[in-house]
């Protein structure tokens, strides 16, 4: 019984693995380059760190940017308006980021909007990717 | 067999019985401890998307046209945009009319309805009377506290919030 259901187990964690090995940061690397119309070489992760720490104005006279709610240090949790945790941003400390094209598409949507009151071209998505998946 | 069931049964009962009858003397607006806990819930995308930011609010919180209005405003949900995509968001209203306070499929749902006028329809739980009430022991400064954030972190004092445990022995204010 322990046995069949360990194998079950396992069977589940396989098809979670298959179906979330879809996305890589590199294959949305090479996607937001081809969307954005230049070469994957030419993304740059000094751009993306800034595009990251970059201040905007927010509410109640307050700047806000990427590092308001994902903390200086993308390795750490941070922490939602709400205060509930939001697992790190950096693949090196959380693998499971940007592995799945759709979310990483929302939070784009959602997170450009709020914290740069405008949608970010793909290049901005690619050189974002770019910084993030070489942090360590 | 059938008598260790019996007995398990009976325990239960006298368990509860007692209680009810230790925590009935603090009041009964406060003092409802061992009802609080939200029948278990599970949706996918509910808890997916909506326990993102927060925790995955119950629907027996709010009326049905309160969660209309929520799901009808994501774009701007209470200043940030929570959109999604309109399949998304079309199942996750379902779920949440289906379970809503004035379903009639919680008990928490029927206390939350007892103080609310039948046209409201709040947007926030914590605009709630019964919300209101149940806190009014809860001092002001609490509720700023760099530890709590907000009154919409339920879980910074309701430690099992999101596993739907809401009862006052379970409550711990963090200094």
């Amino acid at each position: 019984m322990i046995k069949r259901l360990f194998c079950s187990g396992l069977a589940a964690l396989g098809m979670v693995a298959v179906a979330s090995a879809a996305d890589t940061p590199a294959s949305l690397m090479a996607h937001y380059a081809q969307a954005a119309g230049v070469p994957l070489a030419s993304l740059s992760a000094a751009r993306g760190a800034a595009l990251y720490r970059a201040e905007h104005p927010g509410r109640n006279a307050q700047t806000v940017s990427c590092a308001s709610c994902h903390t200086a240090d993308p390795k750490q949790p941070g922490r939602s308006r709400v205060g509930k945790r939001i697992e790190p941003l950096a693949p090196a400390a959380n693998p499971g980021r940007f592995t799945d094209a759709a979310k990483v598409e929302k939070w784009f949507r959602r997170n450009c909007g709020d914290v740069l009151q405008r949608e970010c071209s793909a290049r901005e998505k690619g050189d974002f990717i770019a910084w993030l998946s070489q942090v360590q | 067999m059938n008598y260790l069931l019996r007995g398990i049964g009976v325990l239960a009962a006298v368990g509860t019985i007692s209680l009810l009858a230790f925590s009935l003397p603090s009041g009964e607006a406060h003092g409802d401890g061992g009802g609080d806990t939200l029948p278990r819930l599970t949706h996918k995308a509910w808890q997916q998307e909506c326990a993102s930011c927060h925790i995955a609010y119950a629907p027996a919180f709010l009326p049905k046209a309160s969660w209309r209005r929520v799901m009808g405003g994501l774009g701007q949900h209470f200043g940030e945009d929570a959109s999604l995509d309109p399949a998304t968001q079309a199942d996750i209203l379902r779920f949440l009319e289906i379970n809503a306070a004035d379903a009639g499929t919680s008990r928490i749902g029927r206390k939350v309805m007892q103080r609310m006028d039948a046209q409201d329809a709040p947007l926030r739980i914590t605009e709630s009377r019964w919300f209101v009430r149940k806190h009014d022991e809860v001092p002001r400064a609490a509720w700023s506290r760099k530890s709590v954030g907000s009154a919409a972190n339920c879980a910074a004092c309701h430690r099992q919030a999101e596993q739907g445990v809401f009862d006052d022995d379970s409550v711990r204010i963090p200094k």
